[in-house]
């Protein structure tokens, strides 16, 4: 017995229309979550069975790291300036005492924005460079001459990225942090006359926000790769097909490096109230 | 024979080079949009299939994004908080991070990946399989109908998607500080009423429509500049959404800076 969700000319009914609105995102969601994790188990495989082509692991890590220092050196720069000026002029505002701005600034720097906008904007560079070169590489039908081949092509074109961007995320996240810090600086020097000296103040940082920071860096850098790697491999469908996949590894990668931070900041305010 | 201090030279000349073009193309466009934009001649139903499609399509991924925002910005101020035991501050602390400065920031980000980067792929399809030339032979001029619709479309909904995109933010951090931090929403909803003032919200709304201009401007700008197939559009949309990404973060401390 089959619901009546067609009509007699071919159009979904009301009932139909309503079942089809919330099916098919509902179907789209498990089906990339799925895709994810299939491609990420698929590269820990392949990555356990060793065999890596180092050659391509550091041309990727060239693309990944060195080719999005300028970038991030611009970003993180000026939102290190945002942030100083935002929270300078609020505590000049209540309290009026500028001391421990540096202190909470490079805190919350390590916590939160440092790891988190890096990824952000790795996931915005590296996520649509990876789907766009993957995605015009099935619709070239490359892919599938690497199938035949016997060449599977998570292990050549999935592994090297992902090592490739776990290292390079944990390094770049370093070096955001400090350029952040420095702009930072800058900014309350020459913004609100402060001491270089009261700012550099490590008196708040505790190994456990440097953890946090390295451990956010880790797991970005592990979840983009893959997610991207899937968005391209995913793709159908000529050129249209390519913008397809490169706009949506965009969305996909920065949501969830938006989720895992939410899930991260979590376990560390458990970890870090559980301290205290 | 390749001369090494040649190469560099080469390197340096032809980064240089397409920066300018870039910069010099998106001064180009903000130009032409103005021209375009007096008198205003608008294609009425291509308008409100672009507001629907920049608008209402990106509204599940901005209420997810600000949801989560919000419950992030409660708990990194729930740390502090809770140190010196002031949960009254609980609610200004999120409240004032995501209203002014990381809600239309994500959001901004967020809407560039959905919304610019889409937009720079459709132009770019078009521009390579010659829609565009076409439309010319048509004589209809491809700025006042695609570009136009799509300009004035992003800034508007950016604008109306981050009012939403605050709100939800703020329900997602009460909704955290209930079950996760016990603290109670009648406290939260309390200390945003008393400490927020309207400037706040405002300033956010000042920047979201700042970064609408922005995403629409280049994104239009490398979606009509690409050349080379497929390959060409994969490149055209990350160079959008990395310019877009810069125009958001330089933008949003010029705003700053002025606001104040």
């Amino acid at each position: 017995m089959s619901v009546e969700t067609e009509r007699a000319d071919g159009q979904r009914g009301f009932v139909g229309n309503f079942l089809y609105g919330v099916g098919e995102p509902v179907l789209f969601v498990w089906e990339t979550l799925t895709g994810i994790f299939r491609t990420g188990a698929q590269a820990s495989f392949y990555i356990l069975r060793g065999r890596i082509n180092w050659r391509e692991v550091m041309s990727q890590c060239h693309e990944i790291g060195n080719r999005s220092i300028i970038f991030i050196t611009f970003t993180l720069g000026f939102l290190g300036m945002i942030l100083v000026f935002q929270s300078g002029f609020q505590a000049q505002k209540i309290t009026g005492d500028l001391q421990l701005l540096g202190a909470l600034f490079l805190q919350i720097l390590l916590r939160e924005f440092g790891p988190t906008i890096t990824a952000l904007m790795i996931a915005t560079r590296v996520g649509t460079g990876i789907a766009a070169e993957i995605g015009s590489m099935v619709v070239t039908e490359q892919v599938d001459a690497m199938r035949m081949n016997a060449a599977p092509p998570i292990q050549y074109l999935v592994v090297p990225r992902f090592i490739a961007s776990t290292v390079m995320m944990v390094v770049l996240v370093i070096f955001a942090v400090a350029v952040c810090y420095v702009a930072g600086l800058f900014t309350g020097i020459y913004a609100f006359n402060l001491n270089p000296l009261t700012f550099v103040n490590l008196t708040f940082i505790s190994w456990a926000d440097v953890l946090i920071c390295l451990t956010k860096a880790l797991v970005y850098g592990m979840a983009i790769p893959i997610v991207a790697s899937y968005t391209g491999l995913a793709t159908h469908g000529g050129s249209a097909g390519v913008g397809w996949a490169t706009t949506q590894s965009v969305v996909n990668c920065s949501l969830t490096v938006v989720i895992l931070d939410f899930i991260l900041s979590g376990l560390s305010y458990v970890l870090l109230t559980f301290v205290q | 024979m390749i001369n090494p201090l040649r190469r560099l030279f080469h390197v340096i000349g032809e980064q240089f080079m397409s920066l300018a073009f870039d910069v010099g193309g998106i001064c180009l466009m903000t130009w032409r949009i103005f021209v375009a934009l007096s008198p205003p001649r608008l294609d009425g139903p291509e308008t409100w299939k672009n507001l629907y499609n920049v608008g209402v399509k990106s509204f599940p991924i901005v209420v997810v994004t600000a949801i989560f925002t919000g419950a992030i910005m409660v708990l990194q101020a729930g740390l502090y908080v809770k140190q010196y035991g002031a949960d009254g501050l609980l609610g200004w602390g999120a409240g004032f991070s995501v209203l002014r400065e990381v809600g239309p920031i994500m959001i901004g980000l967020m809407f560039s990946g959905r919304v610019g980067a889409n937009n720079t792929a459709e132009l770019g399809t078009m521009k390579v399989t010659e829609q565009i030339d076409a439309l010319r032979a048509l004589a209809i001029n491809p700025l006042h109908y695609l570009v136009l619709p799509r300009f004035l479309a992003m800034i508007l909904m950016l604008f109306l998607l981050v009012v939403i995109g605050d709100l939800t933010a703020l329900v997602g951090g009460a909704v955290t500080s209930q079950y996760l931090l016990g603290v109670d929403t009648e406290l939260f909803y309390w200390s945003l009423v008393t400490y927020i003032h309207l400037e706040d919200f405002t300033s956010g709304l000042a920047k979201a429509a700042a970064f609408g201009f922005a995403i629409g401007v280049i994104s239009c700008h490398f979606g009509m500049t690409v050349s080379g197939g497929a390959v060409g559009v994969g490149r055209a949309v990350n160079n959008s959404v990395v310019a877009s990404a810069i125009a958001i973060f330089v933008l949003d401390y010029f705003i700053t800076f002025v606001i104040q």
